[in-house]
């Protein structure tokens, strides 16, 4: 028997009464965030129907230009929203490309030697939208410990560069800090997979009537994926954007 | 034979012109009401503010062609309310070894420590039971720790008693005897009488020499 899910554009409208209960909860709450969340569904529903039918015509071309040029694309927007959540320092941009990048390659790299998967669009593309998701995320994290900790550690490390130390070793513990603190969500949900959660990975095998012992093996993959990704991400941004904060003379030019 | 000397200097507008020679082993300080630009002056001649024109001199030398964390090892600014780091008291005397890449010598950083009058069990006390005398004690020789060849002391003995003022007082005094430079920016009438110059600023100018 085919257990697998099939939504028609009906189930959908009926399931679009769901937002309706988010809007009464933000309206009752006195929240004001009705009008954010229509916008965010709006765009959720044209954004993932243009990516749909972008996708279906990349995935029967089956070029690998294309399918570079569609990984670059993705990294570029994370690296456009990741450089946003660090709003306040500024060009950060590059840092955030470099950073998503690296991590993506070299997660991708990994994961096509070992044989996990085929570089082939139909797998290439779903799993650099999720190294670059959740590097992305770990990267904002990140610029946002990053600002925090410059803010209230200030004179601390004008101390250590009044002594005589360079932009790193004034701010070596920052930097660590920020690489913790970007890693942290992917180990904490790694420790409850299964437990709390059936992740996306997983659960989106389990509806497409995969068998749940075969779909398992796809989602440690994405344990190991995930890690890997954020970590990469997390070392490179930081390492990077602390920088962003000192000037040539070593002054602290970002409060 | 200067040590430093401003020429022409002037921060935004904050300072004006100023030009000052300091001679090696000499003791200046800098007086004149909050606001006038003392501080300024002590954090350009640190280098930790960039001076809008005018030029530092550093041993002869123009100051910015000197890399600046070598300068800073060399002309050591205080802080009027240090912030200590890490946890304990050694976490900041092995700082100074740290970012040179030396290996800690812990005799020296006794040495020191007894000097202003505290044991060498403070090197593992956490730095939040200390006294505010007491991190202020930590903090100067934290840069005196390799003995810089200028200290630039920015109200250091402001708030303290008069045993810590004291203690520092014999700090300074005995980092003169072994052929050190200060500029101090203090209202302290015991730091001015040993002052060898008092220059006094006000809005931004020197008043008078």
């Amino acid at each position: 028997m085919n257990n697998s899910v099939h939504v028609n554009n009906l189930s959908l409208t009926y399931a679009a009464v769901l937002v309706i209960v988010a809007l009464i909860i933000s309206n009752r709450q006195k929240l004001k965030l009705e009008s954010d969340m229509i916008v965010s569904v709006i765009r959720a529903i044209v954004q993932l129907t243009i990516v749909g039918y972008v996708l279906k015509y990349i995935f029967s071309l089956n070029n690998i230009l294309v399918t570079a040029a569609m990984i670059l694309i993705i990294i570029f927007n994370a690296a456009r929203n990741a450089a946003n959540r660090g709003k306040g320092i500024p060009k950060l941009f590059w840092p955030s490309f470099i950073s998503i990048l690296t991590s993506t390659s070299i997660t991708l790299l990994g994961l096509v030697l070992s044989g996990a998967i085929k570089f082939i669009p139909s797998q290439i593309i779903p799993i650099s939208g999720m190294i670059a998701s959740n590097s992305m995320v770990a990267i904002g994290l990140c610029y946002k410990q990053m600002k925090t900790k410059f803010h209230d550690e200030h004179q601390r490390i004008e101390e250590k560069l009044a002594l005589g130390a360079q932009p790193f070793q004034a701010c070596a513990n920052i930097v660590q800090t920020c690489v913790k603190t970007g890693m942290q969500p992917t180990i904490d949900s790694a420790k409850t997979y299964g437990i709390v959660s059936l992740p996306g990975m997983m659960s989106g095998l389990i509806f497409a009537g995969v068998d749940p012992v075969f779909a398992i093996k796809y989602q440690i993959m994405v344990v190991f994926m995930l890690l890997s990704a954020t970590s990469l991400a997390s070392v490179c941004s930081s390492y990077i954007a602390y920088r962003r904060f000192f000037n040539d003379e070593f002054q602290i030019i970002i409060d | 034979m200067d040590i430093l000397s401003l020429k022409n200097i002037s921060f935004q507008n904050i300072l004006a012109n100023i030009s000052l020679n300091v001679p090696q082993n000499s003791f200046i300080t800098l007086s004149g009401p909050s606001g006038s630009g003392k501080s300024t002056i002590l954090k350009i001649c640190a280098r930790m503010l960039t001076q809008s024109t005018g030029e530092l001199i550093f041993e002869g030398e123009d100051a910015a062609k000197i890399p600046v964390d070598k300068y800073r090892m060399q002309v050591s600014y205080c802080f009027q309310q240090p912030v200590l780091f890490g946890d304990t008291v050694a976490d900041n005397l092995d700082f100074p070894f740290e970012i040179r890449k030396e290996p800690v010598k812990r005799q020296h950083e006794i040495e020191l420590l007894e000097r202003v009058n505290l044991s060498s069990s403070y090197l593992e006390k956490p730095i939040a039971d200390l006294s505010g005398g007491e991190k202020q004690r930590v903090a100067l020789i934290r840069n005196l720790m390799f003995k810089p060849k200028v200290l630039l002391l920015d109200e250091v003995t402001a708030g303290l008693d008069a045993d810590n003022k004291k203690i520092v007082h014999m700090l300074i005094s005995s980092y003169r005897k072994s052929g050190g430079t200060v500029i101090a920016v203090t209202h302290d009438t015991d730091e001015l009488r040993q002052a060898e110059q008092i220059i006094h600023i006000e809005e931004g100018r020197i008043i008078e020499q």
